[in-house]
C-alpha cells in the first residue's frame, strides 16, 4: 500500500441523534494516512466521540461514508472490522485474567493455544506487562489496567487503533509519561492511532496531525505547531493554548506588512500580509507567551526590542491587576489603558524574575512584528 | 499503666457496648428465634401429645422419614420447587435483560406489570389461579410429575419477577463498554452475551435461582388453592397433619425443612454479599 492512499477515509459524514435539535456530527470529510498518529481534538459535545464511534461501528452514519483501507464500511458490523478500540474505561473484563483479556480477541478468531499464548506474551511485553498474565483485573493499577486493554487491541493487529479519551482517567504524573509511551507504541508497532480527547496539551504532546472539532465540525487540521501559532479561527485560537483576542479593523494589507487597528489594543503591525479586504473586521489573537514586559522606562530597550514594527506599533500600556506565580512561569492580568485586559505570561529564568513586578504596577508591554495572527472568523 | 477494670469511655457509634443496647437486641432475638428453637427442640421430645419434656429421642425423625404420604409431599415440594426454579430463572433473566437493555414506549407500564405479583396479597393470587385452573379445566389425572404442572405454573407466576428484580439490579452496574470491547474484539452478538454479560450476570442468576427455590418450598396460600387430592406439597401436608394434633413428628419434618432453607439462605446471601463486593471493585 502506498502512502499516498488514505487508511481512513471519511466522506461528509453527518450524525443526528434522534431528539437532538442539532447535529452529533456535520458533514465531515476527513483523510488519514497510513502510521500517522491522528488526534480528534474538542470539548465535551463537539462530535469527537461520536465520530470515533462511527469509525468503530458502534454508531451508524445518517449519512456520508466511512472507507477503512478502500473498503466501505456500510454494512460491516463492529466485530468485523479491521479497527480495534481502547475505551474511555478501559473495559477490561472482570472475571478473566490479565493473558485470556489479551486473548480474547485471538480466541474469537479461533487462533491455536499455542500461538494466542506467545502472541499474548509479546503484546504484554510490547505494554510493558510480562510476568502480570495470571492476575485479575481487580488487582491491577488504573494505569495497568489500561495497559491490558492496550495490549488487548494491540494483539489483533489492527490497521487502526482507536483511542477514546485514553489517559483521562490517569493522574497527571502518569499520564504525562504515558503520553511520551503512547507515541512511543505507536513509532514501534506502525499502526495507524486515532485518539479522542479534550486535553490540548495531550493531543499537542503526541499527535502528527489534529483535527479540532466544534459542534459537530471540523474547525482546523494541521500538525500541532501550525496549530498553536497559526490557528485559522478564533474557536482554534482559544481552545489549543492561551490567547488574547482583540477585534480590529484591517487599516493596511500588502504581501510583506499589515496593520490592524485595534480600539482595545493599540495599532498592530504585522511583518507579513493577510488576505482580507480593506477595512474588514477582523480580530487579532496575541499569545500571553509572546509579550514582553518591561518597566516603563525603559523605553529605549524596548524600541530597540520592538524595532521590526513602525513607531507607536506593537506597544501598550497598562497596570497590573493580578498575578498568579506558576512556578516556571508568573502569570500576569493586565489593564490596559484603554480599558480591556490582557494576558501576558513571563519565564522565571533566575530565580527573582517573579519580584521584578507587583499588583498596581505600571507596565509596557511590546511583541514582534511576527507574532499576532489575524483572525478573520 | 491503665489500672485494671479501667475501660476505655464508650464512643458514639459503639452501640454494642451499650447496655441498653444490648438488652434491646436480646429481647428481638429472642421474639424472633423462640418459636423455632422450641419447635426444633420438641422435635426430639419422647412425648406423643408434645406438650410436656418427656425426654431425648430421634425416633419420630425416624418416624417422618418413614411416613410415606409426608414423604411424597415432601417430593412433591423439591420437584416443583427444582422445575419453578429452572423456569423463573431463565423467565426472569430474559425479563430483565428486556427491561435493561432497550428501550420501548411500552416499558414502564411493562417493569409495573412484571412487580404485580410481588405486591398482589397471595390470597388473591391463590383465588385467581382456582378461578384460572378452573376454567382451563385442564385433566386432573395425569400420571406423576405431571400432576403438579398447575402448582407449578402458579408458582413459576409469583417466583419470576423475584428472579428478574435480583437480575435486573445486578445489571445496573455492567458496563456497557465491556460488551463493545467485546464485538470490537470480534465477538458476535452472541458471543459477546455469553462471554462478558452472562459472567457479570451469574451472581444475580444463581442469588435469584436460590431465592425462587425458598419461595416456591415454602409456599402455602397459593399452592392449597391450587393443588388436588393427589397433589399434596409438604406445607400442605403439614398443614392437614396439624389440624388433627402437633405430634413431634410435624416438628421433626418442619426441622428438615428449616434446616434445608437456612442452608439455601445462607448460600444466596454469601453470593449476594460477594456480588456487592465485585461491583465496587469496578
Amino acid at each position: 500500500m502506498s502512502d499516498k492512499t488514505p487508511i481512513i477515509s471519511i466522506r461528509n459524514v453527518t450524525k443526528r441523534f434522534k431528539g437532538a435539535p442539532s447535529a452529533a456530527v456535520d458533514d465531515v470529510s476527513l483523510d488519514i494516512m497510513p502510521g500517522e498518529f491522528f488526534v480528534l481534538l474538542g470539548p465535551s459535545g463537539c462530535g469527537k466521540t461520536t465520530l470515533l464511534r462511527m469509525i468503530a461501528g458502534f454508531e451508524i452514519p445518517t449519512s456520508g461514508q466511512i472507507l477503512i483501507d478502500g473498503q466501505d464500511m456500510a454494512d460491516v458490523p463492529p466485530n468485523k472490522r479491521p479497527v480495534n478500540m481502547v475505551f474511555q474505561s478501559y473495559a477490561v473484563f472482570p472475571h478473566m485474567t490479565v493473558a485470556q483479556n489479551v486473548g480474547y480477541g485471538l480466541k474469537i478468531a479461533g487462533i491455536g493455544a499455542d500461538e494466542i499464548r506467545s502472541r499474548v506474551a509479546e503484546a504484554l511485553e510490547l505494554v510493558k506487562l510480562d510476568g502480570l498474565d495470571a492476575r485479575m483485573p481487580d488487582q491491577l493499577s488504573g494505569g495497568q489496567r489500561q495497559r491490558v486493554a492496550l495490549a488487548r487491541s494491540l494483539v489483533m493487529r489492527p490497521k487502526v487503533l482507536l483511542l477514546d479519551e485514553p489517559l483521562s482517567a490517569l493522574d497527571a504524573k502518569l499520564r504525562a509519561q504515558m503520553q511520551f509511551e503512547l507515541a512511543d507504541l505507536q513509532d514501534k508497532v506502525g499502526i495507524t492511532f486515532i485518539t479522542v480527547t479534550h486535553d490540548q496539551d495531550e493531543a499537542l504532546s503526541m499527535a502528527g496531525r489534529i483535527a479540532v472539532m466544534n459542534k459537530g465540525d471540523v474547525a482546523q487540521l494541521a500538525a500541532p505547531a501550525d496549530l498553536y501559532e497559526y490557528p485559522a479561527n478564533r474557536f482554534v485560537a482559544d481552545f489549543v493554548g492561551s490567547v488574547n483576542i482583540f477585534e480590529g479593523k484591517l487599516t493596511l494589507d500588502e504581501p510583506d506588512k499589515a496593520a490592524v487597528d485595534c480600539p482595545g489594543l493599540g495599532k498592530v503591525w504585522l511583518n507579513h500580509g493577510v488576505t482580507g479586504a480593506h477595512g474588514s473586521n477582523v480580530w487579532v489573537a496575541l499569545r500571553p507567551e509572546k509579550i514582553y514586559l518591561h518597566v516603563p522606562g525603559e523605553g529605549k530597550a524596548v524600541r530597540a526590542a520592538a524595532e521590526d514594527a513602525p513607531e507607536g506599533h506593537n506597544f501598550a500600556r497598562g497596570q497590573i491587576k493580578g498575578m498568579s506565580y506558576l512556578g516556571d512561569i508568573t502569570l500576569y492580568e493586565i489593564q490596559l489603558d484603554c480599558g480591556a485586559m490582557i494576558r501576558v505570561s513571563r519565564p522565571n529564568l533566575s530565580r527573582h524574575d517573579q519580584e521584578d513586578f507587583t499588583w498596581d504596577d505600571r507596565v509596557s508591554m511590546h511583541w514582534r512584528a511576527d507574532s499576532p495572527v489575524v483572525l478573520l472568523s | 499503666m491503665k489500672l485494671l477494670g479501667k475501660r476505655a469511655p464508650v464512643a458514639p457509634l459503639e452501640y454494642t457496648r451499650r447496655w441498653s443496647m444490648r438488652i434491646w437486641v436480646g429481647l428481638v432475638l429472642l421474639f424472633l428465634y423462640t418459636p423455632l428453637i422450641t419447635l426444633v427442640a420438641f422435635s426430639f421430645n419422647d412425648s406423643r401429645r408434645n406438650i410436656v419434656w418427656r425426654g431425648f429421642t430421634t425416633k419420630y425423625y425416624e418416624k417422618a422419614l418413614h411416613n410415606s404420604s409426608l414423604m411424597e409431599a415432601l417430593t412433591n415440594s423439591i420437584t416443583i420447587a427444582a422445575l419453578a426454579t429452572v423456569v423463573s430463572v431463565v423467565l426472569g433473566a430474559l425479563a430483565a435483560v428486556l427491561l435493561w437493555r432497550f428501550r420501548f414506549p411500552t416499558k414502564a407500564g411493562w417493569e409495573g406489570a412484571m412487580a404485580l405479583p410481588i405486591v398482589v396479597p397471595e390470597i388473591c393470587m391463590g383465588v385467581a389461579m382456582l378461578a384460572f385452573f378452573a376454567r382451563l379445566d385442564l385433566p386432573q389425572d395425569l400420571p406423576w410429575p405431571f400432576d403438579l404442572s398447575q402448582i407449578t405454573i402458579a408458582h413459576i407466576t409469583f417466583c419470576f419477577p423475584f428472579v428478574a428484580m435480583v437480575v435486573r439490579s445486578r445489571l445496573a452496574s455492567f458496563n456497557r463498554e465491556e460488551e463493545e470491547a467485546a464485538k470490537d474484539l470480534g465477538a458476535s452478538e452472541w458471543q459477546a452475551f455469553r462471554d462478558v454479560l452472562l459472567p457479570h450476570m451469574k451472581p444475580g442468576l444463581i442469588a435469584g435461582a436460590l431465592l425462587a427455590f425458598t419461595l416456591s418450598l415454602d409456599d402455602f396460600v397459593i399452592t392449597f388453592f391450587t393443588s388436588g387430592p393427589n397433589t399434596v406439597t409438604f406445607p400442605v401436608k403439614v398443614y392437614s397433619m396439624v389440624r388433627f394434633s402437633v405430634t413431634p413428628e410435624v416438628n421433626a419434618a418442619s426441622a428438615l425443612v428449616i434446616a434445608l432453607t437456612v442452608l439455601l439462605t445462607t448460600i444466596a446471601l454469601k453470593l449476594q454479599s460477594r456480588m456487592g463486593t465485585i461491583a465496587q471493585g469496578h
